[in-house]
C-alpha cells in the first residue's frame, strides 16, 4: 500500500536519500534498519513531510502523498510517532488522546460545548489509554508520567488518528527492559490491523515484530528481505561492522 | 478551569469592590474613582483578548494596539461623519456604532493575520508592530479626522435607559461587557476550539502531525482576539470621548503585552488584575512625581525576571501537577 | 535631477546610520539570541552626552568621544547587571524586560536633562557645503556622516572575516553551544558583542544628533525602523544589515522627499503633506511586509 520510488534528497554535498525504494503491503510490518547517519530519519521527514525530497514519489494506495501537507497526509492515513516524545506535558494523558480524537472527527471550531465533558471525546479516549495500557493514568498531567508511560501515550495518539500505515520512529527510545518488552507485546499485538514502519535500533525488537526488514546505508536501501534472509545477509553484516 | 479557594476569595472580593465601586465614590466624594474603575474595565477587556492570542494560543503580538484603536477610531468616525450630516443621525447609537468597532478590526484582522500568520517567533512579533505602526501613521496622516491632535465625540454612543453624561451607569456598562467577555473566553478556553489553540501553543509541530490544520486556528484567534479588542476601542473612545493616534502607538501595544504578563499569561482572570495593576499605577504613581515611569520600568523587569506567573498565579498560590495558572 | 542627487546621497546617510545600528542589534541577535528593545537608549545615550560634552566643552570631537563612552559603559552595565539573565529566555521575555528598560532609560534621561530637546550642530569645520558635482553643493556634514559610516562598515567587515574575534562571531551566530565547549570564554565574548553593538549605536546617536533634534523618544523612532532592518535583513546577518540599511534608507528617504509634491497634484497643499507624510512613514512596514512574505527568513539569512 505504501510505494516509495527513487527517493532522493541532498542537503548541500551531503547525500541523505539516494534513490530509495521501498514498498510495504497492507497489514504488514516492515522495519527499516541500518547504522547511524544512514538517513533513517531524513527518510521519516520526508514521509510525514516535514522535508520535501529532491526527487522520487511516495504513493499510498495510490494517492500521491508528496503533494499533501503533514495534516492532510494524516487525513489520508498515514500517521507517524515521535522518536523524542511530543506529547502535550501540560495536559492528562486523557486530554491528549481525546484531543487527537476530537481533530479526526474534524468538528474543532466548536465554541460553547466543554470538550472535557464531551464523551463522543473521551469514550474513545479512554479505550485507546486502556489499549496501550495507560488507563489507570488516564488524569494524570503528561510531565508527570513516566518516561515509559509517555512512549505509550505517545503511540496511543498515533493510533487515536486511525492510520493504516504508522510510521514508529524508534519507540523503543529510552525504555527499560520490561518496558520495551511490553511495547514489543503492544506492537505485535496491532499487527495484521494496519500497517507499519518500524524505524528501530533494538535488534531483538526487529527481528521478534518484523515481517519484512529493509536496510539503510548511506541514504540507500542495500538489502531487502525476510528476516532470516537479512540476518544472513554477507553485506548487511558488512555495513553494520564494516567492510573487512 | 479550577481556581483554588483563595482565588475565589480573591475574585469575589474583586467583583464586590467592583460592584460597590460607585457607592465608595460617593462616599468619599472621589468621582475620578469611576472613571478609573471604567479604565479598568475597558484595559481588562482589551488585554483578555490579547490573552486569547499570546496566553492561549502562544502567538506573542506586538500589535495589539491597532485593533483597540481602530475599534476607538470607529465611532468616533462615525459620530463626527454624524454630526457633519454625511451619514444618518443612528449610527450613533450603540447598537450600531459598537458592533462596527467590532466587526471592523475583525475583518482587517482576518486579512492582516493570514499575511502575518505566515511567519513565526521573531518575525511574528515583528511583523504584527510594523502592520500596528502603519495604522498608527495611517491615523496621524489622516487630517479629516484629526490627525495628531486626534479626534472628539461630542457625546457617547445612546444606550437605551441610559442619559449619556451618567457616569455610573456608563462603569456598570463596561463591568456588564467585562462580564460578559470573561465568562464567554472561559467557556471559549474549555470548548473543542479552546483545546486546539491550547495544543497549539504547547506543540504545534505535534498537532499538525495528528491532522490539525493549524493556520485556520490561528487565525479564528487573531480574528476574535482583535474583535475584543475593537470592543474595548469603542468604550474607551465612550469614557473620553477623545480618540488619539496614540492609542495605536506600540508603546501602548507594549503596556498590554507588559498587562498580560504582569497578570498572569493564559490566565483567564489575569487580564483584570495585570488592568489594574498598571492602571492604578498609572494613576498614583503619577501623582507622587513626574517620573513615575522610572518606576514602572523596573517593576515590569522585575515582573518578567521573577514572577512567571504573573500575579494571579502568585494569588493561587503553589499548585500541583502544572506548570502555568492553567487546568 | 540635482534634487534626486541629493535625496540619493540623503538615502545613502541614513543608510549608512541605520547600519550602525542594525549591525549591533543583528550581532547581538545573532551571536546572543538576544532581542534587545533598549538599543535605542544606547542610541538616544550616545547623542545625549555627546551634546552636552559638546555645549560644555565646545568640542565636537570630545563630544563624539564621549557619546561612544557614554554608550559602551551603559551597554556594558545594562548587559551585566540585566541582560545577561535574559540570553536563556524566551524572546518575548526578552522584549517585555528590554521593555521596560526603555521606560527606565526615558525617565532617567528625563530626570537629567528635563524633556526640552537639547541643541547641538555640526562643528564650524564642517558646516559648510562641498560640491560633489559642479552646481550640487551638498552640507559637508552629511558627507563626513557617509564617510565616517562606509569606514565603519569596512572596519566590521575586515573584524568578522579577517581576525580570530570575527571568526568566534561568526562561529557563535551559529553554534552557540559549542563555543563554551570549544574553550572560547563565551561570558567574555557576549559582553564585548554587546560592548561592540552599544557603542555603535552611540556613535550613531552622536553623529546624528546635530541633523536631527535631541530629544526623549528619539531611540524608540530609530528603533523600530532598525528592526525592520534587520528583519528584512535576515536576523543575525551583518550582510543583510548592510543590505537592509540601504534598502530602507533609500525607500524611506525618497518617498517622504517625492510622495507629498506628488499627491499635491490631486489634493489640497495641507492635506497631501500630511498623507505625503503618513504614507511615506508606512512605505517601510509594507516593504517589510512584502519580504517577510516573499522571504519569511530576511533576504540574507544567517545560516543556522
Amino acid at each position: 500500500m505504501l510505494d516509495i520510488s527513487g527517493l532522493c534528497k541532498r542537503f548541500g554535498g551531503l547525500v541523505a536519500t539516494d534513490a530509495f525504494n521501498l514498498a510495504i503491503a497492507p497489514g504488514e510490518l516492515h522495519a527499516l534498519i541500518g547504522p547511524n547517519g544512514a538517513g533513517k530519519t531524513t527518510l521519516i521527514g520526508q514521509l510525514a513531510g516535514e522535508l520535501h525530497p529532491d526527487a522520487g514519489t511516495i504513493h499510498l494506495d495510490g494517492a500521491d502523498l508528496l503533494a499533501l501537507s503533514p495534516p492532510a497526509r494524516v487525513k489520508a492515513g498515514l500517521t507517524r510517532s515521535f522518536q523524542i516524545t511530543q506529547v502535550l506535558m501540560q495536559s492528562t494523558a486523557l486530554d491528549n488522546v481525546a484531543l487527537v480524537e476530537q481533530i479526526r472527527q474534524g468538528h474543532s471550531f466548536r465554541f460553547w460545548r466543554q470538550a472535557a465533558s464531551d464523551r463522543r471525546l473521551t469514550d474513545p479516549a479512554m479505550a485507546m489509554l486502556d489499549r496501550v495500557g495507560l488507563a489507570p493514568r488516564a488524569h494524570i498531567t503528561a510531565e508527570n508520567l513516566s518516561h515509559g508511560e509517555r512512549r505509550q501515550l505517545e503511540l496511543a495518539m498515533a493510533l487515536a488518528t486511525r492510520p493504516r500505515l504508522l510510521l514508529l520512529d524508534e519507540p523503543m527510545a529510552g525504555l527499560g527492559a520490561s518496558e520495551a518488552a511490553a511495547m514489543t507485546a503492544l506492537l505485535a499485538g496491532l499487527k495484521g490491523q494496519l500497517a507499519m514502519l518500524l524505524v528501530e535500533h533494538d535488534m531483538d525488537t526487529v527481528f521478534a515484530l518484523a515481517d519484512r526488514i529493509t536496510v539503510m546505508q548511506n541514504g540507500r536501501a542495500i538489502a531487502s528481505g525476510l528476516p532470516d534472509a537479512i540476518r544472513a545477509d554477507p553485506v548487511v553484516r558488512d555495513a553494520y561492522l564494516g567492510a573487512p | 478551569m479550577a481556581e483554588t479557594p483563595r482565588q475565589i476569595a480573591v475574585l469575589a472580593l474583586a467583583a464586590a469592590l467592583f460592584v460597590a465601586l460607585p457607592a465608595i465614590a460617593a462616599a468619599t466624594a472621589r468621582p475620578d474613582l469611576i472613571t478609573l474603575g471604567s479604565q479598568i474595565a475597558i484595559m481588562a477587556i482589551a488585554v483578555a483578548g490579547l490573552d486569547l492570542l499570546m496566553g492561549r494560543t502562544g502567538l506573542p503580538s506586538f500589535g495589539h494596539a491597532a485593533w483597540l484603536g481602530l475599534g476607538g477610531y470607529t465611532v468616533a468616525i462615525l459620530a463626527t461623519h454624524a454630526a457633519q450630516g454625511s451619514l444618518p443621525p443612528w449610527v450613533t447609537q450603540a447598537w450600531f456604532a459598537w458592533p462596527a468597532a467590532i466587526v471592523i478590526p475583525a475583518v482587517l484582522a482576518l486579512a492582516i493575520g493570514a499575511l502575518c500568520l505566515r511567519t513565526t517567533g521573531i518575525s511574528f512579533i515583528m511583523i504584527t508592530l510594523a502592520f500596528a505602526q502603519m495604522f498608527f501613521f495611517l491615523f496621524i496622516a489622516l487630517k479629516a479626522y484629526g490627525g495628531d491632535d486626534g479626534l472628539s465625540m461630542r457625546r457617547r454612543n445612546a444606550l437605551p435607559f441610559i442619559a449619556p453624561r451618567d457616569d455610573v451607569a456608563f462603569f456598570y456598562v463596561c463591568l456588564a461587557a467585562l462580564a460578559l467577555v470573561l465568562f464567554g473566553l472561559r467557556r471559549l478556553a474549555a470548548s473543542r476550539f479552546g483545546t486546539v489553540l491550547d495544543g497549539i501553543r504547547q506543540n504545534e509541530r505535534r498537532m499538525a502531525a495528528i491532522g490539525l490544520a493549524t493556520f485556520r486556528y490561528k487565525l479564528a484567534a487573531f480574528v476574535l482576539s482583535a474583535a475584543i479588542a475593537g470592543l474595548a476601542g469603542a468604550l474607551h473612545v465612550n469614557l473620553f470621548r477623545f480618540a488619539s493616534p496614540d492609542l495605536l502607538h506600540w508603546t501602548m501595544s507594549g503596556e498590554l503585552m507588559v498587562m498580560v504578563v504582569l497578570g498572569g499569561l493564559g490566565s483567564l482572570w489575569g487580564p483584570v488584575f495585570g488592568a489594574a495593576a498598571m492602571v492604578l499605577l498609572h494613576a498614583f504613581l503619577a501623582q507622587w512625581t513626574e517620573h513615575w515611569q522610572i518606576v514602572l520600568g523596573p517593576i515590569l523587569i522585575a515582573a518578567v525576571l521573577l514572577a512567571r506567573r504573573g500575579l494571579w498565579g502568585a494569588v493561587g498560590g503553589r499548585r500541583r501537577g502544572a506548570s502555568g495558572g492553567r487546568a | 535631477m540635482t534634487l534626486l542627487l541629493e535625496q540619493l546621497l540623503n538615502g545613502l546617510q541614513l543608510g549608512v546610520m541605520l547600519f550602525l545600528m542594525a549591525a549591533g542589534l543583528t550581532l547581538v541577535f545573532g551571536v546572543m539570541g538576544l532581542i534587545n528593545l533598549a538599543h535605542g537608549s544606547l542610541y538616544m545615550i550616545g547623542a545625549y552626552a555627546a551634546a552636552w560634552v559638546q555645549q560644555r566643552t565646545g568640542s565636537f570631537l570630545a563630544g563624539i568621544a564621549a557619546g561612544l563612552a557614554a554608550a559602551a559603559v551603559l551597554g556594558m552595565a545594562l548587559e551585566a547587571a540585566i541582560l545577561r539573565r535574559l540570553y536563556a529566555r524566551e524572546h518575548l521575555d526578552q522584549v517585555l524586560a528590554t521593555f521596560g528598560v526603555i521606560l527606565f532609560c526615558n525617565e532617567a534621561v528625563a530626570m537629567l536633562f528635563g524633556r526640552q530637546p537639547l541643541m547641538a550642530g555640526p562643528p564650524p569645520w564642517l558646516s559648510g557645503f562641498v560640491e560633489i558635482v559642479p552646481g550640487v553643493p551638498y552640507p559637508a556634514y552629511r558627507l563626513a556622516i557617509i564617510a565616517t559610516g562606509l569606514a565603519v562598515a569596512a572596519g566590521l567587515y575586515g573584524l568578522i572575516t579577517h581576525t580570530r574575534i570575527g571568526m568566534r562571531l561568526r562561529a557563535g551566530a551559529t553554534h552557540r553551544d559549542l563555543l563554551g565547549a570549544l574553550g572560547v570564554r563565551v561570558g567574555v565574548l557576549f559582553t564585548m558583542v554587546f560592548g561592540l553593538g552599544a557603542m555603535l549605536a552611540g556613535l550613531a546617536g552622536a553623529l546624528t544628533g546635530p541633523l536631527l533634534s535631541v530629544q526623549i523618544g528619539m531611540g524608540e523612532r530609530i528603533l523600530i525602523t532598525t528592526f525592520v532592518v534587520i528583519v528584512i535583513g535576515g536576523l543575525g546577518s551583518v550582510r543583510g544589515a548592510l543590505a537592509g540599511s540601504l534598502l530602507v534608507g533609500m525607500v524611506d528617504t525618497l518617498t517622504r522627499a517625492y510622495l507629498p509634491t506628488t499627491l499635491r497634484a490631486v489634493l489640497p497643499a495641507s492635506d497631501a503633506d500630511a498623507l505625503g507624510a503618513g504614507l511615506s512613514s508606512m512605505a517601510i512596514f509594507i516593504l517589510m511586509a512584502a519580504v517577510l512574505l516573499w522571504r519569511p527568513r530576511g533576504l540574507f539569512p544567517a545560516h543556522g
